[in-house]
């Protein structure tokens, strides 16, 4: 019981890391048709970021808003430089826009900085364990889910709430429609790309605390999962996104613990695993949890 | 108000609007009708700014509104209730509202809300419900509702009635009735066009993306031969005065 409550408890640290990320995903597919590959290399930037920072007397008092901050211009500036100038194109030439993207970056960290990691400090309560009713935590792993939780009631407020997100629910989901009340296509891209990179830098916070480096792909296993994610949840459905998320990290961890051990290195299969299960539910319910009938190109 | 000259708007090689012209007085209420496929629809997309014609120009207010981004012309003060209305549907009634009037300030959009609320009792009731289990007709008066959040001095109506069950039909036409006596300048696509021409200051009878044929609402309607030429045959509103034809998916 001890073993599956921590378990349970690791999943969701995990899965809501993924949660943040493939909300980001949804995001953009919603408002832009595109499945931004290069997402994840936001983690890649607060992380190069932190190293920097860190070089020069950094602290963890203040790193968070400094990755956030990077995360969000880094996500404004991939779409002006970048997406802005293919907006009509095909999904396709999306697609490979964010790829090129993706493989720049790991291009420009290993160039300029180095191909090998840089580690940089991590804050020291991290893995402090403290036990509730003989069952023992990590202080991170409910800093996490904390976290994740406050950023995701705060999503909900804005897309609830503010003009802002209503713009954006609206333009996902019929944008010429949106562009009749006069709402602004650069403008809702562009918030809904400084969205989701505010979405990532929470989420690289979160893994950087936990694993305090730097590396020029580290970016790339983190999306591939957020991408995931975000499709078991229903490609474009921000609820989906965030339940595809913590149905990703809880079947990760469960299968890494209850993986029968019959050999040494078994538990490696968990990965596998996951993938197998994951490719049985898409036989079953193609269009993933929540299906997003509408989603019209810009 | 609007002056639509010689504009011809393609999609790839098929030419849907060749040298159409048109205008709109303020205050008038300006019908356009025509067969399935004569480039009403073109019309009023290109003049909202959803298409950018090949030639010709569009005119608003003695502005040159030629190609202008759809957000620019909301703000100069002119709105579309798109074919199909196309409300929001994972949206509420009011968030669909709010987005309607997503250009004005925060004062007036607040006032707007509750105007609209009084307007259409319908919609009230159904304030927090998503858009997507409305009625047909529901959905027509939230589609006008919303453009009216821009409080727009020119007004596109494409095919308000299309697809509604006939008491919903007589209560769009209502509407525009209502519009019409509170001064509001307007420009419709209809499929029942002896009705709208009837109700209508003037009207433009357009086939095969040509205006070849315009003049008062009354004498467009009792031209006959025009009706059984072009639009008698497609809507039988000719020979059935005042009823309502629906369904009809163009």
């Amino acid at each position: 019981m001890t073993k599956l409550i921590q378990t349970i408890v690791d999943g969701l640290g995990v899965g809501s890391t993924y949660a943040l990320l493939a909300l980001g995903i949804s995001l953009i597919f919603g408002v832009m048709h595109l499945v931004n590959f290069a997402h994840g290399e936001l983690i890649t930037v607060g992380a190069y970021v932190s190293y920097f920072f860190f070089l020069h007397g950094g602290s963890w008092w203040w790193m968070p808003i400094v990755i956030i901050a990077s995360a969000m211009l880094a996500s404004v500036a991939t779409e002006l430089v970048a997406f802005r100038w293919v907006r009509n194109s095909s999904p396709f030439t999306l697609l490979l826009t964010s790829f090129a993207l993706e493989r720049l970056s790991h291009a420009f960290w290993q160039i300029f900085v180095s191909p090998k990691q840089r580690p940089f400090p991590k804050p020291a309560w991290v893995f402090n364990q403290f036990k509730v009713a003989g069952v023992s935590f990590e202080v991170m792993d409910l800093v996490t889910i904390a976290v994740t939780a406050i950023t995701l009631a705060l999503t909900a407020v804005v897309f609830k709430r503010t003009l802002f997100g209503v713009s954006v629910r609206g333009a996902a989901e019929d944008f010429d429609a949106a562009r009749l009340m006069g709402v602004r296509a650069n403008r809702v891209i562009s918030g809904a790309f400084a969205f989701a990179g505010f979405l990532a830098g929470v989420a690289a916070c979160l893994i950087l605390m936990r694993t305090p480096a730097a590396e020029p792909s580290m970016g790339s296993d983190w999306l591939l999962k957020a991408v995931i994610a975000a499709v078991i949840g229903g490609l474009g459905s921000f609820s989906g996104a965030v339940v595809g998320g913590l149905v990703l990290g809880l079947l990760e961890t469960l299968t890494r613990a209850y993986l029968p051990e019959v050999a040494v290195g078994w538990d490696k299969f968990s990965t596998a695993v996951v993938f197998v299960l994951i490719a049985v539910f898409f036989v079953i319910r193609p269009d993933g949890i929540f299906k997003v009938s509408h989603a019209e190109r810009v | 108000m609007l002056e639509v000259d010689k504009i011809t708007t393609r999609y790839g090689a098929i030419t849907a609007l060749h040298e159409a012209s048109l205008e709109v007085r303020a205050g008038e209420l300006v019908a356009l009708v025509g067969p399935n496929g004569a480039g009403k629809t073109t019309l009023l997309n290109t003049v909202a700014g959803l298409l950018r014609p090949a030639t010709g120009s569009v005119r608003f207010e003695g502005t040159d509104i030629t190609g202008a981004e759809p957000a620019r012309l909301v703000r100069a003060g002119l709105a579309l209730v798109p074919e199909h209305r196309r409300i929001f549907k994972d949206l509420t009634v009011e968030e669909n509202l709010r987005l309607g009037g997503s250009t004005a300030s925060k004062h007036d959009r607040k006032h707007r809300l509750e105007e609209a609320a009084d307007l259409f009792p319908v919609l009230r009731l159904k304030w927090s419900t998503s858009a997507g289990y409305l009625s047909g007709g529901e959905a027509q008066q939230l589609a006008v509702a919303r453009a009216l959040m821009s409080n727009p001095r020119l007004l596109l109506l494409d095919e308000p009635t299309l697809g509604l069950a006939p008491t919903m039909v007589d209560v769009v036409f209502e509407l525009l009735q209502r519009l019409r006596e509170q001064g509001r300048t307007m420009l419709v696509v209809e499929q029942n066009a002896t009705r709208v021409l009837h109700l209508a200051d003037r009207g433009y009878l357009l086939r095969t993306g040509l205006v070849i044929a315009t003049g008062t609402g009354a004498e467009l309607a009792a031209d006959t031969s025009l009706f059984d030429s072009f639009i008698g045959t497609t809507t039988h509103g000719a020979t059935d005065i005042g009823a309502a034809t629906h369904g009809g998916d163009s």
